[in-house]
């Protein structure tokens, strides 16, 4: 896969946005780690449920902690399941469904049988369930993302790889002597890298936003660890006297998932005529 | 359709909301916490006593709402110059919901079930001092006790002292029967309970004809329920900070009442590093109690520093005993061994005043190095775990019930707290008889709870009760948690 040169995303108004928004992002998390305007922990309940300042820019919440800063907090946290997650589906997912395709048979068939079950239930309800068994908390809601992200990366690897592998080229690899595991690596995986990226970066938004309704349901990343989800649960009951505790985590997370979706789509136009070309 | 149907037809159409407006007879409580079984005798739960408690099951006495002991089941009493015999003189023509007759063998039947070693009675003080009970005939009752009981009566009023039928009993878990003004007619598991009148019931007929006790613990979604006309009153706000907007409600009246309900940080005293007095000092030291009650309770609670309500005529003011201050509670932690502090988990069960409570202190302890892990729980978990196996470290919860200090007499209660001096003084007050003598020994027993920092002493938990402006009669205040159904009535 060649990347595609500046000049090329800036043509697309859709891919340079959700570019800048998912690079901004990236940078909060990344200056979190270092500074935030306050730490993120800290209650001033003297301060509490003060509107946006100079103080507190998005003012503060119901002890007194700087939304800003648990903002920014919480966006590092996005981003760490929205990785593991996708990680874990991509890593995976990519095997057996790579394995699948290369196999056939009665391998593709279980293979893509438990995709099909896994499938079945509602990705969030599934995740619910693992959590309800795991128990709550970050890790195991990464877990339980990672797990329903899975079949995903199974089944569509497992097409393209079928795609891939009837073109003359593997029969050239095969005729030169090169093992069926060989012309995976090098010959297949090359060639499905583009839309596994562009799938990776629309499952990293289902990612963030699973884990914002984990999170919100009390199942996910757990206090005093700042979560976008829990932030907007914790707001509700304040909404009446305090809309800003409600208004910017929504904001936040919708713009993370816009980001990234932009930027998943933008992916797919740029790489889209490439694969055409390739098929024909 | 003849002229003469559509006509009628028409007329029912335009009057039928005002006719059932005008009949509105039954009422629909909202409250946090769905009750594990209806049997008070399975458990502790509060929830179990919002639900049954004058409503499906009656005592031989009932505390009102003003706190004050009044007859019921029974009469009248007599007691023994000696104060050791008690003659109760119960009401005839009392019926359980299954049309069985209530008498004096009802009586025997279930108090002695509930001093049975086997027995799950939360609340077996009440029964202990009972040496015998015997029943000279159908309607008299005459317990004798082992020595001089000062509140033999007022456990009486207990919702853990209500009468059963024998035959019923194994039942009340999931089907209740009881003398009460309404019967239970059906549960639906994880939303309502739901009762009717009882027709036959031996005192005046009550007003309402049905009452429904919905389970909402989310604190928003009890908002939009009162506000929406779904429910018809919430007897006690789970999110404080939700009265403000209620308030402005003109279809709603909002009371902030107050509970006998302690909400404590409590410790295990059994299990190191808690064992060491320095440590829970340290503890109560590191927290700031104000803050707790601003953050969590939007500032509704009543600051205590010992397990006793403020509204009892014996309470010590111990607030002042162990001042945040920092400082103190690392130098404290240092002289026991822990200079740079230790990890504990706290165990916090689903109401937001718990959960609330949890995250501020998890961050006032950060302070003085104890790294808290939060560990929200539900509450047959937090029953199961932490109250019946004291797997805990640390756990916030408010004892609802009124005068209470007597659980820490208990060596195998979930806090642990083995003191044999404290446990002979609530044996002293038990045979006190002199209320002002009685009252002494209870300033004692505060100040001792309070220099061994057995808990942190947090607030008094608030009742916010929030009712449409036309429901009359639900209860402002807590002296024990009840919504006697058949107090309320609809204003014409």
């Amino acid at each position: 896969m060649k990347f595609p040169r500046a000049a090329a995303i800036m043509q697309r108004p859709a891919l340079a946005a959700g570019a800048t928004i998912t690079l901004l992002l990236a940078m909060v998390a990344l200056v979190s780690l270092v500074w935030t305007p306050y730490p993120y922990t800290d209650m001033n309940i003297a301060m509490r449920l003060q509107p946006p300042s100079a103080r507190h820019w998005l003012g503060t919440d119901q002890f007194g902690r700087d939304i800003l800063s648990m903002l920014m907090a919480g966006s590092r946290n996005s981003f760490a399941v929205g990785f593991v997650a996708v990680g874990i589906g991509l890593g995976i997912g990519v095997a057996l469904g790579t394995t699948a395709a290369v196999r056939g048979g009665i391998v593709d068939d279980v293979v893509m049988r438990l995709a099909d079950f896994t499938f079945a239930f509602p990705a969030v309800l599934s995740a619910i369930m693992i959590t309800a068994w795991l128990g709550p908390g970050a890790v195991n809601a990464i877990i339980a993302i990672g797990i329903f992200n899975i079949p995903v990366f199974a089944r569509l690897s497992r097409g393209s790889a079928l795609q891939v592998l009837s073109r003359d080229f593997i029969l050239a690899a095969r005729a030169a002597g090169k093992g069926m595991a060989r012309i995976t690596v090098e010959h297949v995986l090359p060639n499905i890298a583009g839309i596994l990226v562009v799938q990776a970066t629309i499952q990293f938004a289902l990612a963030i936003l699973a884990e914002a309704g984990l999170a919100y349901l009390g199942l996910g990343t757990q206090p005093p660890n700042p979560s976008w989800g829990r932030m907007l649960n914790e707001a509700q009951t304040f909404m009446h006297r305090s809309p800003w505790l409600a208004i910017f985590p929504g904001a936040a997370i919708a713009l993370a998932v816009l980001g990234f979706n932009l930027l998943g789509d933008g992916l797919r136009d740029l790489i889209d005529p490439k694969l055409r070309r390739a098929r024909s | 359709m003849s002229r003469l149907a559509r006509a009628v037809l028409l007329t029912l159409l335009v009057i039928w909301p005002f006719a059932a407006h005008a009949q509105k007879d039954s009422v629909t409580i909202g409250q946090t916490l769905e009750p594990p079984t209806l049997d008070p005798t399975t458990g502790a739960a509060q929830a179990i006593r919002e639900v049954t408690y004058l409503n499906i099951y009656e005592g031989l006495l009932r505390i009102d709402r003003d706190g004050k002991l009044q007859p019921l089941l029974a009469e009248s009493w007599t007691v023994s110059p000696d104060n050791l015999t008690y003659t109760f003189r119960l009401r005839r023509g009392v019926k359980f919901h299954d049309g069985s007759d209530f008498d004096a063998a009802d009586v025997k039947f279930t108090f002695e079930r509930a001093m049975a070693p086997d027995s799950t009675n939360a609340q077996k003080w009440i029964f202990a001092p009972i040496a015998r009970i015997e029943t000279p005939d159908r309607y008299t009752v005459v317990i004798t006790l082992k020595e001089p009981t000062g509140n033999f009566l007022y456990g009486l009023a207990w919702g853990d002292a209500v009468i059963f039928a024998p035959e019923t009993v194994a039942e009340n878990r999931t089907k209740p029967i009881g003398t009460g003004p309404y019967r239970f007619e059906r549960w639906v598991r994880g939303d309502r309970v739901e009762l009717v009148r009882n027709d036959a019931y031996w005192a005046r007929i009550p007003a309402i004809s049905r009452a429904t006790f919905r389970f909402i613990s989310d604190p928003q979604a009890q908002v939009a329920a009162i506000r929406a006309g779904d429910v018809d009153a919430l007897s006690n706000l789970a999110a404080q900070e939700a009265a403000d907007q209620l308030k402005n409600d003109a279809n709603l009246k909002v009371v902030v009442g107050n509970t006998e309900g302690e909400t404590i940080l409590a410790i295990n005293n059994a299990k190191p590093p808690f064992n060491d007095v320095r440590v829970r000092r340290a503890i109560a030291h590191a927290i700031d109690r104000m803050a707790v009650i601003d953050g969590a309770v939007s500032g509704y609670g009543t600051p205590i520093g010992t397990h006793f309500s403020p509204n009892h005529p014996a309470y010590v003011d111990l607030t002042g005993t162990y001042p945040y201050d920092p400082a103190r509670a690392r130098a404290l932690l240092a002289e026991a061994g822990h200079p740079n502090g230790f990890n504990a988990t706290l165990r916090l069960p689903p109401p937001p005043y718990a959960r609330r409570s949890g995250e501020i202190i998890a961050a006032q302890l950060a302070q003085v190095g104890i790294k808290v892990s939060i560990e929200p729980i539900e509450f047959a978990q937090w029953l199961d775990q932490v109250f019946r196996n004291k797997n805990y470290d640390l756990t916030i919860i408010a004892h609802t019930e009124p005068l209470d200090i007597g659980i820490y007499a208990r060596d195998d209660y979930y806090f642990q707290y083995r003191n044999p001096a404290f446990n002979a003084l609530m044996a002293k007050i038990g045979t006190t008889m002199d209320e002002a003598e009685r009252n002494r020994l209870y300033g004692e027993a505060q100040r001792m709870l309070t220099t061994d920092a057995v808990n942190v002493f947090l607030f008094q938990l608030p009742k916010i009760g929030v009712w449409n402006v036309n429901l009359t009669g639900m209860w402002e205040n807590w002296p024990l948690p009840a919504n006697p159904i058949a107090e309320l009535s609809w204003k014409r």
